[in-house]
């Protein structure tokens, strides 16, 4: 960033329509916000961008009233407010769209658009003054062609159900429209849509903020781009002042402030135990990779590109529709959940609570899950069936090193951290030699985050195999032996150990595809 | 910017279907009609439904039924159930015939009690599903069995008379319409025009889709699921006045024998209202209560049991369900 285009930012005449100052949050155990101030202006297009942590979505949250700030505050038109409830921050103009849409899908448009705020005589919807206002707000922002006021909802897709849900928020007169991830699940052709619709807009006068992680269409879309960075402010500026690669360098130019376990060394590096040739299904494509006992091999990308499909298709949740999965040198068909694990595959999934757990269940039957679901019932009967596997429970908990005074607790009343670790022990008592793990420290302190990093190295030394799946970065360079860079469905590149964060953001944005052998291949496309 | 540069990708989809419209048990029923001529040809040789008369027993068999299940439809929608409907009929019924002990002048005040009475029991229900926190399966079977205890603690037979003048009700027609089927039409009537037309039904099925979307776009959303509660009761009431009417005096055991309560939940579900609530309609509830008719009438006067006839119902049940969420798959896919 050079100097002097701070006057640029300055020279637009404007009022701020809306102010954060000064804007501190804190979650227990971490600081979600730390003293961040900026300032969005009328007809201005200002993107938040940072890694995954850094504050953006709370941010927003706390200018849509969703969640309240612990110090600062947030000036609405020259007026300090404190919204209480998202409603609030709807009634005064400030409206917010998040990737989960708010729209009944068994409604039409227009129901949709004005639920609750239906034109009525004595409690009787008048459907024709209800279809003519929707139309009206649809033509208003030039999309009456692509959505009809009478369709229903569920036959749109994605990038219509977001046009409907912006067509919502100016029905209800906002001047602030607040969107998170907007084109994280649309196609090029989509938000190319949106982004013309955004333009309109601002030419309307609306404030737009919005959250990506995309950064070829932050640069196609916005004004104004303001960097977070683990909470902090980095910096805010024009979008002709700055470059990708300063905006990446702002993003992720960090020290290590966490001890990763040693990596593996070549040596120690096994056969390989699986081979995935050509896979692909509806998310996925080409997809190509190997993966050698004693190894961790990180998959890093962007939301949306595809990380946690991979998984999945591994684990037979939605399996691979083309391709050949080997393992231990043999070909083996996938389609279930069931045959992975046979095959020998363990998946720590994303959302322990509610995919890894039973969590009104004692510690000592989720332990057991995975061993007594396959094994034959007829042992039930057996007492010794019962009581062998017994056995197995403090074994297991001695090896993740669960603190807890008794087995029989219920899993819920365990901290994150102890509960990633009995997720772990299902697997170990299945005796999984290929482990997949999703997210696997997300949402858990720093000490538990160090114990289950040490775990996944000891069960590399093990001979076990690991595949982790990651959105922070700093874990997969501390972590993988290889990291795999996924982009759009695809496997974008392959990185050897302790690359980058900027050159993995590179790889992920589809700025630069592939290998570190094939270097400095900068793909032209779409940024000036 | 100019909207042509986005007609290329949005493709307008062409107008609605008008088959797409019709709710899909109409299929159902069709097929279970088919089925039953069928049936009626091979084994008595045409004589069942040739009978017009047969065709309007059908109708007034759905009746009580029907009126009730238009009511759950209501709750069913709200992603709530009721299962104190048919304890709600027996009580009604019994204080119809008690309080008209068979005197014409006394017929407007015993709908007037009933009235009250359902839309009380309605009101609770609501009130303890809502401001409770209880379940509605829980609540409701929990104000059932409390109505029924209440009911066989006072009367053990039938208690009272309605007069001639209000068995008309129940048996006479103008012209050739029977005077049922038409209540039947009121009653369906009214619940689509409440649900398709008003700003409550509108909330209702915002409340039953997504109660946080609901919240979200300012919806007194206990309000909404009380007033369906209500109006499920109130249809209860309707129900167990169509049974006096034809039983002439009522007792502790009609809402029970009947099943109301888990027949109007099926009829509803067959007719395409899910389970967790936000989709469905009345018409589809009324095609599901004639499939029962249809099934009930053809197996009774075939002399087939009535076990063949229960396997049949649940078979049916089961197949309409697992129609809907193959449907809601692919549309999902």
């Amino acid at each position: 960033m050079t100097e002097g285009k701070i006057e640029s930012l300055s020279t637009s005449k404007k009022e701020p329509l809306l102010i954060a100052r000064n804007i501190t949050k804190k979650f227990p155990g971490v600081v979600a916000l730390d003293d961040v101030s900026v300032e969005f202006f009328p007809g201005e297009v200002h993107a938040v961008v940072g890694e995954n942590g850094a504050g953006k979505s709370t941010l927003m949250k706390i200018m849509a009233g969703a969640y309240s700030s612990d110090e600062g505050e947030v000036i609405l038109n020259g007026e300090a407010v404190e919204f209480s409830h998202p409603q609030e921050a709807q009634q005064r103009g400030v409206a917010i769209i998040y990737q989960e849409f708010n729209l009944l899908p068994e409604r039409t448009v227009a129901q949709n658009i004005y639920l609750g705020r239906e034109p009525a005589r004595f409690g009787v919807i008048n459907q024709r003054e209800l279809n003519n206002m929707a139309l009206g707000v649809l033509k208003d922002i030039g999309i009456d062609s692509i959505i009809s006021p009478s369709e229903m909802t569920s036959s749109l897709s994605v990038a219509e159900l977001q046009l409907v849900e912006i067509a919502k928020a100016v029905s209800l007169d906002a001047k602030i429209l607040i969107m998170d991830e907007p084109t994280a699940s649309l196609t090029s052709t989509e938000v190319q849509l949106l982004s013309d619709l955004i333009s309109r807009l601002k030419e309307k006068g609306l404030a737009i903020i919005f959250i990506s992680h995309r950064l070829v269409e932050v640069f196609q879309v916005a004004d104004k781009i303001t960097v977070l960075k683990d909470g902090a402010h980095v910096g805010t500026v024009a979008t002709p002042d700055a470059s990708p690669e300063d905006i990446v360098y702002m993003m992720v130019g960090r020290l290590l402030d966490h001890y990763f376990p040693p990596l593996g060394e070549e040596e120690e590096f096994g056969e390989v135990i699986l081979e995935v040739k050509n896979g692909g299904n509806d998310f996925l494509k080409d997809i190509n990779l190997m993966l050698r006992k004693g190894e961790v091999v990180g998959i890093s990308g962007l939301q949306g590109s595809g990380r946690t499909e991979l998984a999945q298709a591994l684990f037979g949740v939605v399996p691979f529709k083309e391709g050949q999965i080997i393992i231990n040198g043999k070909p083996v068909t996938i389609r279930t959940p069931v045959r992975a694990i046979k095959a020998g595959i363990g998946y720590v999934t994303e959302d322990r609570k509610s995919e890894g757990l039973l969590l009104m269940q004692p510690i000592r039957d989720n332990m057991l899950l995975v061993v007594r679901a396959l094994r034959s019932i007829f042992k039930w009967i057996h007492p010794d069936g019962v009581r062998s596997n017994r056995y197995l429970v403090p074994t297991l908990g001695k090896q993740v090193d669960v603190r807890v005074d008794t087995y029989s607790k219920e899993v819920q009343d365990l901290s994150g951290g102890n509960q990633q670790k009995v997720v772990l022990t299902k697997w170990l008592a299945s005796q999984a030699e290929i482990f997949i793990f999703d997210e696997p420290t997300r949402g858990i302190d720093v000490e538990a985050k160090a114990s289950i990093h040490d775990l996944i190295r000891d069960l590399t030394k093990q001979g076990v195999a690991v595949i982790m799946i990651s959105s922070e970065l700093p874990e997969i360079i501390g972590m993988s032996d290889r990291i795999l860079v996924m982009h759009e469905g695809k496997i974008g590149g392959e990185l050897p150990a302790e690359s980058s964060e900027p050159e993995i953001m590179l790889v992920a944005t589809g700025q630069m595809n592939g290998n570190r052998e094939t270097e400095s291949a900068i793909s032209g496309g779409g940024i000036k | 910017m100019s909207t042509e540069t986005l007609t290329g990708t949005g493709e307008k989809r062409k107008r609605e279907n008008i088959f797409a419209r019709i709710p899909q048990v109409y299929y159902f029923l069709v097929v279970v009609t088919v089925t039953g001529i069928v049936l009626d040809q091979v084994f008595a040789n045409g004589n069942i439904l040739s009978n017009p008369s047969i065709f309007r027993n059908i109708l007034i068999r759905s009746v009580a039924l029907g009126i009730v299940a238009v009511g759950q439809t209501f709750v069913m929608i709200g992603a709530s159930i009721d299962l104190s409907v048919a304890y709600t009929i027996s009580l009604t019924a019994v204080l119809t015939s008690l309080i008209m002990q068979g005197d014409p002048a006394r017929v407007p005040m015993a709908i007037l009690v009933v009235l009250v009475v359902g839309a009380f029991i309605g009101l609770i229900n609501g009130l303890i599903i809502t401001k409770l926190n209880v379940n509605s399966f829980i609540a409701t079977l929990g104000t059932g069995l409390i109505i029924e205890g209440l009911l066989s603690g006072s009367f053990s037979n039938w208690s009272g008379a309605v007069p001639e003048s209000f068995r008309s009700l129940g048996y006479n027609a103008i012209g050739p319409i029977p005077i049922s089927i038409i209540l039947l039409s009121i009653v369906v009537l009214a619940g689509w025009f409440i649900l398709s037309r008003t700003k409550f039904g509108a909330h209702l099925y915002g409340v039953g889709g997504d109660h946080q979307i609901a919240r979200l776009s300012g919806l007194r959303t206990d309000r909404v699921l009380i007033g369906a509660h209500v109006i499920c009761s109130i249809t209860a009431v309707l129900s167990a006045l169509f049974i006096v009417s034809r039983l002439g005096s009522g007792a502790p055991w009609v809402g029970p024998d009947g099943v109301y309560d888990l027949e109007s939940v099926a009829t509803t579900v067959i007719g395409g209202t899910a389970l967790s609530g936000g989709r469905g309609g009345v018409f589809g509830t009324l095609a599901g209560v004639l499939i029962f008719g249809v099934i009930d009438t053809v197996f009774n006067q075939l002399g087939v049991d009535t076990f063949l006839k229960m396997v049949l119902r649940g078979a049916i049940i089961i197949l309409a369900v697992a129609s809907y969420s193959v449907r809601s798959k692919r549309e999902a896919a």
